[in-house]
């Protein structure tokens, strides 16, 4: 997909609570399509120590409105001046960036999307997208309280939505593996993004029970379109970065010890 | 309208921007964003004789105005690069340079051999001073016998334009520069990465899985103006200088301290156009200044 280098409009910024907001970006020509998983590189303008962009999963794409969502965690100095920014303001971005998810052939298939934190991200968009095409899905999100669970509402528009957290505070209490859920229900596949330690443990679950399973990994980058080769894992292919031939993985071609 | 081209050697480029090594991919990376056949000469990432996977991740760290990085030249070995990197940029219409790496000299020397055979590659930029891998790279750049052996021994199977990348990381860069100069480069471009370190001081562990790295970004610059500007007092061959330019202004700066080219690097991670804002703006302070050609700049700094 050819990639852009756009100032987009901040048409609203969202703050859920302290630690999550939410941009919505727009322009006044038409966006360039965007696929689940994919991600942008946005420049962030006055703040002295942030000297690269930051990627950021593509959190919902609405054609007809010509948004751009992203959901953002505010994690360091680069992030918290990106949650500062005004309605009106332009910010610089790149995209699209790195692949998408495989959608089954089978409109039947029965999927389930696990979101971890701010990993719910492209679990949003990617349960829209699948929707659209005609496909049910379940959600199975968690967090370490329910200050992580963010969009829920929106979550519901396109399919059933579980909870976990790790102190009790909403759904069940422990992590998203340990969900009643995933004793009832039989799966034929599992997307997954989240905190590295999440995926692993929902890559073993699929893994030993022959279920499907792709990943979103978010390893640190410089540049996001391959030439800087700073965001690699080890695959059975050897190192490949993660910018452009993820984020998404099938988890048989990691080197994960699931 | 001011006259940009330069020479290097007996190449003629038609600007004097170019793209380093390891931060413009094969070239086609930035295909999407402009012109790429724009650049007066494109440095390709970093080619060794056999696959090299490079190092573990995490390889990069973030810091105040610049970057580490620990890549370890990560690429598919020179034969890959013939057979499937090559006919893809062979037609485009600048020149392209092949950054050559080794482990021992004669991997050097079977590089560049190589390379030789490519007629749409006019020159190599011998890479002697890579910090991140464990044999040979920068090795070959702190040491004057090595970088002497290296560059006399490709010298003699490498017969276009051949330029030296020198590493900042020695006690005196004029003595290396002079003696890449004695054996026969053709230009020298310098500077590589500064070796660095970074701490998460949360975990108490390394940024980086080699523990240390190379600094890039404009945290560099004011080292490497420096080192181009001293080269230059030494050398008479052309000097390519680069070190955390970001705009034009910066590079008018290695202009004026001595530099013939100069190469933006890390600076396409965060804009993939800088190029071409750079090429735009030497252009314009060329003839802001009333200049007829590059060349009344170059080591014109007054003192």
């Amino acid at each position: 997909m050819k990639k852009f280098i756009l100032d987009l409009i901040v048409k609203e910024n969202e703050h859920i609570n302290e630690d999550y907001f939410v941009l919505k970006l727009t322009s006044n020509d038409k966006l360039p399509h965007m696929l689940p998983g994919q991600f942008v590189e946005i420049k962030v303008e006055n703040s002295p120590t942030t000297f690269l962009r930051r990627p950021i999963s593509v959190n919902f794409y609405d054609k007809e409105l010509n948004e751009l969502w992203l959901l953002i965690q505010i994690v360091g100095n680069g992030t918290r001046k990106l949650s500062e920014v005004q309605v009106g303001d332009t910010l610089n971005l790149i995209l699209p960036l790195g692949n998408t998810f495989s959608i089954p052939g089978d409109k039947n298939s029965r999927l389930l999307l696990v979101g971890g934190g701010v990993g719910f991200a492209p679990m949003l968009f990617l349960g829209a997208y699948l929707n659209d095409l005609g496909y049910r899905c379940d959600f199975l999100l968690g967090g370490r309280s329910e200050a992580n669970m963010v969009q829920l509402n929106e979550f519901k528009r396109y399919g059933e939505v579980y909870t976990t957290t790790e102190d009790g505070s909403m759904g069940e209490k422990g992590y998203v593996t340990q969900h009643s859920l995933l004793q009832k229900k039989q799966f034929d596949m599992i997307y997954t993004c989240g905190p590295t330690p999440m995926m692993q443990a929902v890559a073993s679950y699929a893994h030993k029970r022959n279920i499907a399973c792709e990943v979103s990994l978010e390893n640190m980058m410089a540049c996001g379109f391959g030439t800087c080769l700073c965001c690699v894992t080890d695959t059975v292919d050897g190192n490949l970065c993660v910018c452009t031939e993820g984020p998404v993985f099938n988890i048989t071609k990691l080197k994960w010890q699931i | 309208m001011a006259d940009l081209k330069v020479k290097l050697g007996k190449l003629q480029l038609k600007n004097p921007v170019m793209t380093a090594s390891g931060t413009f991919g094969y070239g086609t990376e930035y295909s999407d964003f402009f012109d790429i056949s724009r650049i007066g000469c494109i440095v390709v990432k970093g080619i060794t004789l056999r696959n090299r996977e490079g190092n573990a991740y995490p390889r990069m760290a973030e810091t105040p105005s610049g970057m580490l990085n620990a890549v370890g030249l990560q690429n598919r070995g020179i034969d890959h690069f013939i057979k499937h990197i090559y006919p893809e940029i062979k037609n485009v219409n600048t020149n392209i340079f092949v950054n050559v790496n080794g482990s021992t000299v004669e991997e050097y020397i079977e590089v560049a051999e190589k390379v030789n055979d490519l007629d749409k590659i006019p020159g190599i930029e011998l890479n002697i001073s890579c910090p991140n891998v464990k044999e040979g790279g920068m090795a070959f750049g702190v040491s004057c016998p090595a970088a002497a052996t290296v560059v006399r021994e490709v010298r003699k199977v490498y017969s276009k334009e051949l330029m030296v990348k020198l590493s900042p990381n020695v006690t005196s860069i004029t003595e290396i520069a002079r003696v890449v100069e004695g054996e026969g480069a053709d230009s020298i471009s310098l500077i590589n990465t500064l070796l660095g370190m970074a701490i998460d001081a949360e975990s108490r562990k390394p940024m980086l899985s080699t523990i240390t790295g190379g600094l890039s970004g404009p945290a560099i610059k004011p080292v490497a103006l420096r080192m181009v500007w001293q080269v230059a007092q030494e050398v008479k061959i052309p000097i390519v200088g680069m070190g955390g330019i970001m705009n034009a202004r910066d590079a008018i700066e290695f202009f004026l301290a001595g530099a013939s080219a100069v190469q933006i690097g890390t600076a396409n991670f965060i804009d993939p156009t800088v190029s071409m804002k750079v090429l735009e703006g030497i252009e314009d302070y060329l003839n802001r200044h009333k200049f007829n050609s590059i060349y009344d700049i170059i080591g014109t700094m007054t003192i």
